[in-house]
């Protein structure tokens, strides 16, 4: 089929199978490769793309559920995202940075929803996103130093 | 880099100008030689890395290293600029080819630094003494009224000052030093080294803007999927492609042939029925569709749990002597107060990079290019060469970044693949494993048994040790019926025991490969210190001590065992990192209920390592709630660095304690993916805590893996020390306790 996909506030034209998951029509029909493959059954995360706003595993849903939403994928910028990206910089997070691109859309969509997530909000929201390298413990200290930086901004 | 210019051999390092205004240095010099000798030709001598210094200051420095996470670009890069009196905001990063001149390439073995750190010291400072020549002589006064600092050189007569990047006609013009004239700087006097420097890659990582193999676009390119035979070694008998045909986007179906290597080298490929597609998607919806009649081969019988009876009873058996025995282990035992036994076991396991392995190849007649995520570039590249005759000069391997690496992008089977498969279609072409492919079709670290006895006297002190082991060798995959360990595997924790007992003794029995038997993340050392850790664990029990001191009482008094690297081993050292984390951990105070504490020790890479694990069990699961680690790697390159490959290594350790299992049934594994060969998530990560021994003036050694094999057994002795059971068998979701 012939449709418009809406990433990161651009609209691409697009010719792709309906069930072709949103994780190959961004990859490789768009050709954003910031969006990664890393399982292909919702299990790693490393895929996550905002849908509307919500997190959403682009592996595991077709492209034809994607017409007419927002996508927002680590090529994307926010304001949460930024604050994240420096926070990750700050805190030396990524070791091969493969998984890094939905760990940061993941935390993007954590502090969207929740203003100062705790500890265990943080076990809940990113359990999701399988890091083989083991970054758990900066990327959880990244979320929170990035909720500081936000607080000394107000 | 196709101003890179040959060196004579004769020179330590050499200067050219570049069509880009700049200047190129090339250093031939390495602490271990054999690094740095090219294979290709005695009489000229190829640079292996390379310093480039512009016109506007900006220095790109060359990563010979592939960078798989464990940050090798960027400890590299700091040592030459720091040599260099060099500004780190000048300072970027080029990823080199596979190409002989650059030394070996092979990035495994915790050994870049270790091997590279005095060379690239050597090649910075270099650079250094040819700006201050440069710069003395503008101003016509003697090289010694001449000091280097933070991209500058300055006149300490007349503190004038003269950037690098103006000094780049001159230095062109001046001599090479000779190589005895090089010196270089004091630790007191390190400006990067030792001290922490982010990734230079941060800005990259971030964006999604890092290009992984998967990431590489070529005008014109497709894209395949390869299903391979589910039992090892198998092959197509026939198949049938109508369903997958239909499929939007595939192009093209056939058979391709397994590649089989030469013995003693290589990795060849598997072959099976390939679908390519104008998109990843259709290759793998293709793919899936095939009907595949296999011939399952001489594999198809085998089952991984039958094979763990048989290696227990292997190992309860004698075996073949091992070269290092002392002393008369049966007399000792006979003469103990008590011995104890026991047998352990680990599975099979997968790396499961979080890249899949893929490559991006254009065969091209009388040239191939490829882009891919290789640990050893320079294997690829006469891999293609043997199997596809292609001169090894018109062969370019461009190395990405790799999304993880463990040891499973040293074997370049899916480069093999893509070139076939672009040689076959004509045009270029990345292959993607799909994650079912990488956990099915692996080159799997090695399941292991092994069997202890060890006799304690009436004061608590072991008398006696027996350790057999069995476990199919990685030198399978090079040269079949190899059926027991070789030398170099048993070295890694078994033969080096650093334990002082009068009486040893090692045995090695039989363990036939049935899969395909590879490297992982330290290697053998994940089972031999299992084994250790664990048995001394269960000694210290029977004998009454506490577990620490029982380790500091084995390991005896101090002394120094030279090997035949440079790297002796030094049982103080060895000591320390225990009486360190004992410290951290506030070894011997009082616990919360149903909480425990375990240690283990380990020597590997040349680096001293000890973890103190924290356990709380409830209702029979266990959770890991802290693991505190010290490692003495002699001088530490990047310190924040190497705490984040400590971290990793944690929780590396603990996805193969927790729930790391491989299993075949009827030659086929039976893990699929993640929700079956599972991992540590964010819920699962405990409190890490890294201390790094200040050992400046000590050559460095591994950081990437040792921190891997002391995990499962602290937590296994944790799990002791909170319960009173024993786990002897990994993984622990195989006993229902996660």
């Amino acid at each position: 089929m012939n449709t418009n996909l809406s990433i990161n506030g651009k609209s691409y034209a697009v010719q792709v199978t309906k069930n072709m998951p949103l994780l190959w029509a961004i990859r490789d029909i768009v050709g954003l490769t910031g969006t990664k493959f890393g399982c292909g059954v919702s299990q790693c995360g490393a895929c996550s793309v905002l849908m509307n706003g919500k997190l959403t595993k682009s592996c595991s849903i077709p492209v034809a559920d994607a017409i007419e939403k927002e996508i927002f994928t680590i090529e994307g910028t926010s304001e949460n995202l930024e604050i994240l990206r420096q926070t990750w910089s700050d805190g030396n997070v990524p070791q091969c940075g493969y998984c890094q691109s939905g760990q940061l859309i993941a935390a993007t969509s954590l502090l969207d929803a929740i203003e100062k997530p705790t500890d265990k909000d943080i076990d809940a929201a990113m359990s999701g996103n399988i890091c083989r390298c083991g970054t758990y413990t900066r990327i959880k200290k990244a979320i929170h130093q990035a909720v500081a930086v936000k607080n000394d901004r107000i | 880099m196709s101003n890179i210019q040959k060196i004579d051999r004769r020179d330590f390092v050499k200067l050219f100008s570049l069509a880009s205004g700049g200047i190129l240095l090339g250093c031939a010099i390495s602490s271990d030689q054999k690094d740095f000798i090219p294979s290709e030709s005695k009489d000229v001598f190829h640079p292996n890395l390379f310093v480039h210094l512009e016109k506007n200051g900006n220095i790109t420095l060359i990563a010979s290293r592939s960078e798989m996470g464990q940050g090798i670009r960027t400890s590299l890069a700091s040592a030459i600029a720091d040599e260099l009196e060099a500004d780190w905001k000048y300072i970027s990063v080029n990823q080199a080819i596979g190409h002989e001149k650059y030394g070996n390439q092979n990035t495994d073995g915790s050994r870049s630094v270790r091997t590279k750190l005095e060379p690239m010291r050597k090649m910075g400072a270099t650079v250094k003494m040819m700006l201050i020549t440069a710069a003395a002589k503008k101003w016509n006064v003697a090289e010694v009224a001449c000091k280097a600092e933070n991209h500058f050189v300055i006149n300490k007569n007349t503190n004038e000052k003269i950037f690098y990047g103006d000094l780049v006609a001159e230095a062109s013009r001046i001599a090479m030093p000779a190589e005895g004239s090089i010196q270089l700087k004091e630790v007191k006097d390190f400006k990067f080294i030792g001290k922490t420097l982010k990734s230079v890659d941060l800005e990259d990582f971030t964006h999604g803007t890092a290009t992984y193999g998967i990431d590489v676009r070529i005008p014109n390119m497709k894209f395949a999927a390869i299903a391979r035979c589910p039992v090892t070694f198998g092959t197509v008998q026939s198949f049938t492609k109508n369903k997958a045909e239909k499929v939007n986007g595939v192009e093209d179906i056939f058979e391709l042939p397994r590649l089989l290597p030469p013995t003693g080298k290589f990795f060849g490929m598997l072959g099976g029925v390939v679908v390519v597609a104008n998109n990843t998607w259709a290759a793998f919806e293709g793919k899936r569709d095939l009907d595949i009649e296999w011939n399952k081969g001489a594999n198809e019988s085998f089952d991984s749990n039958a094979f763990k009876k048989t290696l227990t009873k292997r190992v309860h058996t004698t075996g073949k002597l091992v070269p290092g025995a002392h002393g008369n282990v049966t007399a000792a035992f006979e003469t103990s107060a008590k011995t104890i036994e026991a047998t352990y076991h680990v599975p099979f396991l997968a790396h499961a990079p979080m890249e899949v392995p893929n490559a991006t190849a254009w065969f091209q007649g009388d040239t191939i290019e490829v882009w891919a995520p290789v640990q050893d570039p320079q294997t690829a590249r006469s891999e293609l060469a043997h199997f596809f005759e292609i001169p090894i000069e018109n062969i370019t391997i461009n190395v990405t970044f790799l999304g993880g690496g463990f040891g499973r992008k040293s074997k370049s089977d899916f480069v093999v693949e893509a070139v076939a498969i672009s040689k076959k279609i004509n045009a270029p072409v990345q292959v993607v494993w799909t994650r079912e492919d990488d956990l099915q079709n692996s080159f799997y670290h090695a399941t292991s048994a092994q069997y202890l006895k060890g006799g304690i006297d009436q004061n608590g002190n072991v008398t006696g040790w027996l350790q057999r082991v069995g476990f199919p060798s990685i030198v399978s995959s090079f040269t079949p019926y190899a059926d027991y360990a070789s030398g170099f595997e048993l070295n890694q924790g078994f033969t080096n025991n650093p334990y002082a007992i009068k009486n040893f003794r090692l045995e090695s029995v039989k363990a036939e490969a049935n899969l395909r038997i590879g490297w992982m993340r330290s290697v053998v050392h994940i089972h031999s210190s299992f084994g250790i850790n664990s048995f001394v664990d269960e000694l210290a029990a029977v004998a009454q001590k506490d577990p620490i001191q029982f380790h500091l009482e084995l390991i005896g008094k101090d002394r120094i065992i030279e090997g035949k690297s440079k790297f002796p081993f030094n049982s103080k050292r060895f000591k320390n990192v225990l009486n360190t984390t004992a410290k951290m951990a506030n070894w011997g105070a009082q616990l919360p209920k149903n909480h425990g504490l375990g240690v283990a020790i380990h020597y590997s890479f040349y680096s001293y390592i000890a973890t103190i694990v924290e356990v709380s069990v409830l209702d029979k699961k266990v959770k890991v709630e802290n693991i505190w680690t010290t490692i003495d790697c002699g001088l530490a390159l990047n310190k924040d660095n190497i705490k984040n490959q400590l971290e990793g290594a944690a929780i590396f350790g603990m996805s193969l304690a927790l729930f790391g299992k491989i299993s075949a049934k009827e030659g086929a594994i039976e893990q699929n993916n993640f929700y079956d060969y599972k991992m540590i998530r964010m819920k699962d990560a405990p409190n890490i805590h890294i201390n790094i021994v200040d050992a400046m003036h000590e050559p460095p050694t591994g950081v990437g893996e040792p921190g891997v094999p002391v995990i499962a057994p602290a937590i296994c002795n944790a799990i002791f020390n909170a319960t009173g059971a024993r786990v002897r068998s990994l993984p622990l979701s195989d006993l229902r306790m996660v």
